[in-house]
């Protein structure tokens, strides 16, 4: 595209200024319904990471021959094959995990943050390029799901990364931070915040 | 118009056969590993039911159910000398938001049961999860089905038959003891007929 943009920036937009979370409000689905532990945030992250980045190198790979007019269910079938590749991948190497996030594995297929980093970006951007977006988006999505799982899995349990670090003696589970309101609460809450400092910092953006 | 077309299809036929022998090679290399771990799942399942057993064998029973005929693992466990301790099996069944999946123990006198192992459930954290803590499987150690398992809240039971639900989460309670009074009575009833031939497999 016209006016290069630096490699660095590249892949530093998509851990804040477009992550995809908190700017752009995509992939909720998946950051609502399983940030309930820090695990699971990072689990997730980490599996819709190798998806973002396995089919921007395919898109970009095969970008100049994909016809105009059949460009989405080319995109999905690559993404769906990847996605398949993540659950097939966590129920055989850690199929506790795979226990707890449960549907949400498959459902990455229709996270539209990947689709939208394949259509907007890979489609029309070098292989090297198309790897560096796809990392700052991957990692920024994680980060995201791993603060909003710690935070639930503190409030909601009083232990982080599944160490119990607060007694029940000493303090009351928050129940609801670990059921679906605490998604909405602390999301809602955290996109607010960031937008605040990002606004007070005189808003580039 | 027709090069276009054909475009097209080349390029979806070819996308989709690449993206399927990935799938197929990773599908091969994992297959055994999947298998392996639901095994392994299976196993330490069974043994927690069954205390004290040292080895276990398989019969696959074909059960009349709701839905026509079904087919049902029945695990018959045996103690360090070779004596029979009891049978265990899966019991499953609609919880309070989704299916509660249980491994039973039950003793050779088809009455008692030698506990109780949650293996899938979706209860509300914190009230029907508490399903899966020992205070209230304990309370299966021992218990007996006849006529039924019951439940009382809020104080401690009486009768043999009987478990103190969760409070809270009556429904998931209830839901438990229905699920493994129901299927331990096909389960019995089918190891009733069929006692002769099942003895005759060791």
């Amino acid at each position: 595209m016209a006016g290069k943009t630096s490699l660095g920036r590249e892949f530093t937009k998509g851990l804040w200024d477009e992550n995809a979370v908190i700017k752009q409000l995509l992939g909720l689905c998946p950051a609502l319904a399983v940030s309930n532990s820090a695990v699971n945030g990072l689990a997730m992250g980490l599996a819709t990471y190798f998806v973002v980045l396995s089919a921007s190198i395919f898109v970009s790979l095969i970008k100049s021959v994909i016809p105009k007019d059949v460009r989405i269910p080319v995109k999905i079938i690559i993404i769906a094959g990847f996605v398949t590749v993540v659950d097939i991948f966590l129920k055989a190497m850690f199929p506790a995990l795979s226990k707890s996030l449960g549907p949400y594995i498959p459902l990455i297929v229709v996270n539209c943050l990947i689709l939208g980093r394949a259509e907007s970006f890979a489609s029309h951007h070098s292989v090297g390029r198309s790897i560096i977006d796809a990392s700052g988006t991957g990692i920024g999505f994680t980060w995201v799901l791993v603060v909003l799982g710690a935070v639930r899995e503190i409030l909601g349990t009083g232990s982080i990364f599944g160490f119990q670090f607060l007694t029940e003696a000493t303090f009351t589970p928050w129940i609801v931070m670990i059921l679906p309101g605490g998604a909405f609460l602390s999301l809602g809450l955290m996109i607010g915040i960031i937008n605040y400092v990002s606004a007070r910092r005189g808003g580039q953006a | 118009m027709k090069e276009k077309t054909a475009g097209m299809l080349i390029v979806l036929t070819v996308v989709a056969t690449i993206i399927g022998g990935v799938l197929a090679t990773v599908y091969k290399t994992a297959a055994p590993r999947i298998e392996a771990n639901r095994l392994a799942e299976e196993k330490r399942a069974i043994f927690e039911v069954l205390p004290g057993a040292a080895r276990y064998e398989t019969i696959e029973a074909v059960i009349p159910g709701d839905k026509g005929d079904e087919t049902v693992k029945i695990f018959r466990g045996f103690d360090d000398t070779g004596q029979f301790i009891g049978y265990a099996y899966t019991t499953a069944g609609p919880g309070f938001q989704a299916i509660i999946k249980m491994m039973v123990g039950l003793q050779p006198d088809y009455l008692k049961l030698h506990g109780m192992q949650v293996l899938e459930q979706l209860e509300t954290p914190g009230l029907g999860n508490k399903i899966l803590y020992d205070d209230f499987r304990d309370q299966f150690k021992g218990l007996e089905l006849h006529p039924k398992i019951d439940y009382v809240k809020n104080k401690k039971p009486e009768k043999p038959n009987e478990i103190q639900s969760i409070a809270g989460a009556t429904i998931t309670s209830k839901a438990v003891a229905d699920i493994i009074t129901e299927d331990s009575r096909r389960i019995i009833a089918y190891l009733k007929a069929h006692e002769g031939e099942v003895a005759e497999a060791e």
